[in-house]
């Protein structure tokens, strides 16, 4: 049922108690300005609906940023053109309540686009009213992106010109061009029938919300007698002989007894399910044991290498294994100019202290898979150091003689293995069982947490029992010093 | 305990989601972009919503109008993507709304790089955008801490009804440490002053505006008084062999771990050097420097920005004390190695 006009909707307030106008009962807006209509037509359609209560508006900036002084509704007043997006934000949050954007020509055409076009792409589930009145109201008359070509703003004073400001936009016209909007109709009130028209628009744009039913806007064409320097009659007429001529009146899609209802059901997990979902039950509680031995103690590791060597791997399977352990561990990145080609190398810490500079300037152990990163690494490795590298790689030997320096023909190994991508599992093997700084059993239970695809744990772990025999053989022998 | 080795952006979301996280509004940007990666695959699992938003601006809106609804929401940036957000920012101060936000810090201005800096300490710390606010800002500087500060920063943000941030750097986010969880929280209070889509709560406004000056004056002094009350009692730091220090180093977030190590090993050299890591860097540990000023510790500022700390530190000291400066800028980290050189000039000139 439509109430007549002249009751006033439950959803304005009895007394306009925000507004520090000491009149209580008017509103602010300019005599024959459109926001007074359009503002009734919202009013009546929530009370009706009976969604009053749920109802939250959204005040843009212009005129309208006051339409918290009016409705009995719950109100977010919005920065200039972000209204969608707030809109968008507490229909997220509460998508029981019924969101209304509503918003100027300026604020929506112009500096919100953006949130326009992709509010109605996502086909938020919200009412948009769009009051398009060709300028902009409340700052004083200025130049709007629906100004009519020739229009004279206090920024277009020769009249808006398309060469220098571009044609009006059509908002309309523009949404239809999308996949989700449910609703969209330019509607006016410059006469009774018009408004009449206008009044089932909002209604109806409220309704498919309510249904669940998605994406709703409608375009008003209003007068500002105020902006447009008129009397109210004659805005009325303007409208009807200069606005409907650039703005076509009429509906551009109505999908809404096409469209399935989209039900919400809010969902809110237990305690368990959260700790399920983040992963933190698979987190286990054994504790391996530690047997560093002195010489190797706290290692502070590079690794280095080519992009794609799976440096960055070998060196989180140091730190997986580390913390297993019960060790205070950590892994940083660190690439060179390019991602893949150049040198991609890791910093590991494994340490019974804690780990304060996650940096390893002068490593204690350094592994090299490439040429450049031996070259360029070697003479950091603190005294007494291991450099292990690639052998089947690198066809220089390093220069040091104050390390012990271990070659690994890691690559031709992983080749042995049918994978060569796995040289660096066999490279972290042998660092394991050449310096003992963790347990082969411990390396191997890591594999699970780092390879994430299952079929290929079986050939890393290979690589690594393979890698951890060479380096253990090799400590037994001894390296031979340079 | 158990321990989970996680890089330091993905532990902020986890901390999110056991602080009770429930909505996130992202757009990619490096080196932030896997908070947004991580919040789009957990939270749809647990009932949350994640939404890339068409844009920075449109993201910090979108936050605005959840956490209008008395809910708990994030999103997070880097630099560039921040300076886009202040508007937003900005609104939720004067509008007093507990968003939370995360600024993974890269090299700037402008496009920069994507290297770790601290130059965001001033954009964060001092406001950022428009109108006299303060975000509450705390500087993690482990893996562990993004995970735990995540999570406390909800709390704070609600306790005060104010933007908390996180403020850390492509290095930290990058890194991965061992990371242990607390217990989910479940239990959140109906918020009296939010808009929830009911009968109790459709009278609520949530806005920024203020015509008369009058009331405009006096909404900006309830904020100072909040900004003063947090700086009483929420004010956090670490203390590292303060005690008998008599020469201090003052540094936050990663550039704080290079200054252990250089302590650890200049302390074996029998200098007494300490080191003040503020974790709150607003509400700033200000008290605790004057003291120290008070008694002639002489003070070294070392940041990953053009010393945007510095004048902090310089005016909580008041100029009593040398305050001593070294800095590293462009994406570069000092290394704990040219600390101890710069640590040992420094003390032995005080």
């Amino acid at each position: 049922m439509i109430k007549t006009e002249w009751t006033k909707s439950k959803a304005f307030y009895d007394e306009y108690f925000r507004n520090p106008n000491p009149d209580k009962k008017s509103t602010h807006y300019c005599p024959g300005c459109g926001h007074g209509n359009v503002h009734k037509f919202m009013a009546e359609a929530l009370e009706d609906f009976g969604v009053i209560d749920q109802s939250i508006i959204i005040s843009p900036v212009g005129c309208s940023v006051f339409a918290y002084y009016y409705f009995d509704t719950g109100n977010i007043q919005a920065a200039h053109g972000r209204a969608a997006a707030v809109a968008t934000g507490i229909k997220r949050a509460h998508p029981h309540s019924i969101v209304i954007s509503y918003q100027g020509d300026g604020d929506l055409a112009a500096i919100g686009t953006a949130e326009l076009i992709h509010t109605a792409n996502r086909g938020e589930n919200i009412t948009v009213i769009f009051i398009n009145n060709a300028i902009y109201g409340m700052t004083g008359g200025q130049m709007a992106p629906t100004t009519l070509l020739g229009q004279k703003t206090t920024t277009s004073p020769r009249g808006r010109d398309a060469a220098n400001e571009g044609s009006p936009i059509r908002v309309c016209e523009l949404l239809n061009t999308l996949d989700a909007p449910v609703y969209l109709e330019r509607v006016s009130i410059h006469d009774v029938k018009s408004r009449a028209k206008a009044r089932m628009a909002v209604r109806k744009a409220i309704k498919n919300q309510i249904d669940g039913k998605g994406y709703s806007m409608v375009e008003v064409l209003s007068p500002c007698p105020s902006g447009w320097k008129m009397d109210p009659v004659d805005s009325l007429k303007w409208i009807e002989e200069e606005m409907m001529k650039v703005f076509p009146l009429g509906v551009l899609r109505d999908r809404s007894n096409e469209i399935q209802p989209r039900k919400i059901e809010k969902h809110y997990p237990t305690r368990e399910e959260i700790k399920e979902q983040l992963g933190l039950n698979e987190l286990k509680d054994k504790l391996y044991p530690q047997t560093q031995q002195q010489q190797y103690k706290n290692p502070a590791i590079k690794a280095a290498g080519f992009g794609g060597q799976g440096i960055l791997l070998l060196g989180i399977g140091l730190a997986q294994a580390g913390m297993m352990e019960g060790y205070n561990v950590s892994w940083i990145p660190s690439y060179g100019p390019e991602m893949r080609g150049g040198t991609a190398n890791c910093h590991v810490h494994i340490s019974d202290k804690i780990v304060g500079s996650p940096v390893v300037s002068y490593p204690s152990i350094l592994v090299a898979m490439n040429r450049p990163s031996l070259e360029k690494f070697e003479k950091d490795v603190i005294p007494g150091g291991v450099i292990i590298y690639d052998s089947s790689l690198i066809d220089v030997k390093p220069s040091r003689n104050d390390v012990e320096i271990m070659e690994i023909p890691a690559t031709k190994m992983a080749d042995e293995l049918g994978n060569t991508r796995i040289a660096n599992m066999v490279i972290l093997g042998a660092l394991v069982g050449y310096t003992a700084i963790l347990n082969k059993n411990t390396l191997i239970d890591t594999l699970p947490y780092i390879i994430t695809r299952q079929r290929l744990i079986e050939i890393n772990k290979k690589a690594v029992e393979n890698g951890f025999d060479f380096g253990a053989n090799k400590a037994l022998k001894g390296c031979p010093q340079n | 305990m158990t321990r989970e080795l996680l890089k330091g952006n993905y532990a902020v979301v986890k901390g999110a989601i056991l602080a009770g996280c429930r909505l996130y509004f992202g757009y990619p940007i490096t080196p932030a972009s896997e908070i947004a990666e991580a919040a789009s695959n957990y939270l749809p699992l647990i009932g949350g919503t994640f939404i890339q938003a068409e844009s920075e601006v449109a993201a910090i809106n979108m936050l605005y109008g959840a956490v209008s609804g008395g809910i708990r929401a994030m999103t997070a940036s880097s630099s560039p993507g921040i300076s886009l957000k202040q508007e937003g920012i900005s609104y939720a101060a004067g509008a007093e709304l507990p968003i939370v936000v995360v600024d993974v810090v890269r090299g700037g201005p402008g496009l920069g790089n994507i290297a770790p800096e601290q130059s965001d300490y001033n954009q964060i710390v001092k406001g950022g955008g428009h109108g006299n606010y303060k975000n509450i800002v705390l500087a993690p500087n482990s893996a562990q801490e993004m995970c735990d500060l995540t999570r406390d920063a909800f709390d704070l943000a609600f306790k005060y009804r104010n933007p908390t941030f996180i403020l850390t750097d492509g290095f930290i986010g990058q890194m991965m440490e061992p990371v242990s969880y607390a217990e989910p929280k479940m239990e959140f209070p109906r918020e009296d002053w939010a808009v929830y889509g009911d009968r109790e709560s459709k009278r609520n406004l949530i806005s920024s505006i203020y015509l008369d000056p009058d009331e405009l004056e006096a909404h900006n002094v309830k904020l100072q008084k909040k900004y003063e009350h947090a700086q009483e009692k929420e004010v956090r730091y670490e203390n590292y062999h303060l005690d008998d220090a008599k020469f201090v180093v003052i540094a936050y977030g990663i550039v704080s771990r290079m200054v252990r190590s250089a302590i650890d090993q200049l302390r074996k050299e029998g200098l007494k050097v300490g080191m003040l890591r503020p974790i709150t860097l607003f509400p700033f540990p200000k008290k605790e420097i004057k003291e120290m000023a008070n008694h002639g510790t002489a003070f070294l500022v070392t940041e990953m920005s053009n010393g945007q700390l510095l004048e902090d530190v310089r005016l909580a000291a008041e100029f009593k004390v040398p305050v001593y400066f070294y800095n590293r800028m462009g994406g570069n980290v000092p290394g704990s190695e040219e600390l101890i050189e710069q640590i040992k000039i420094r003390y032995q000139q005080s």
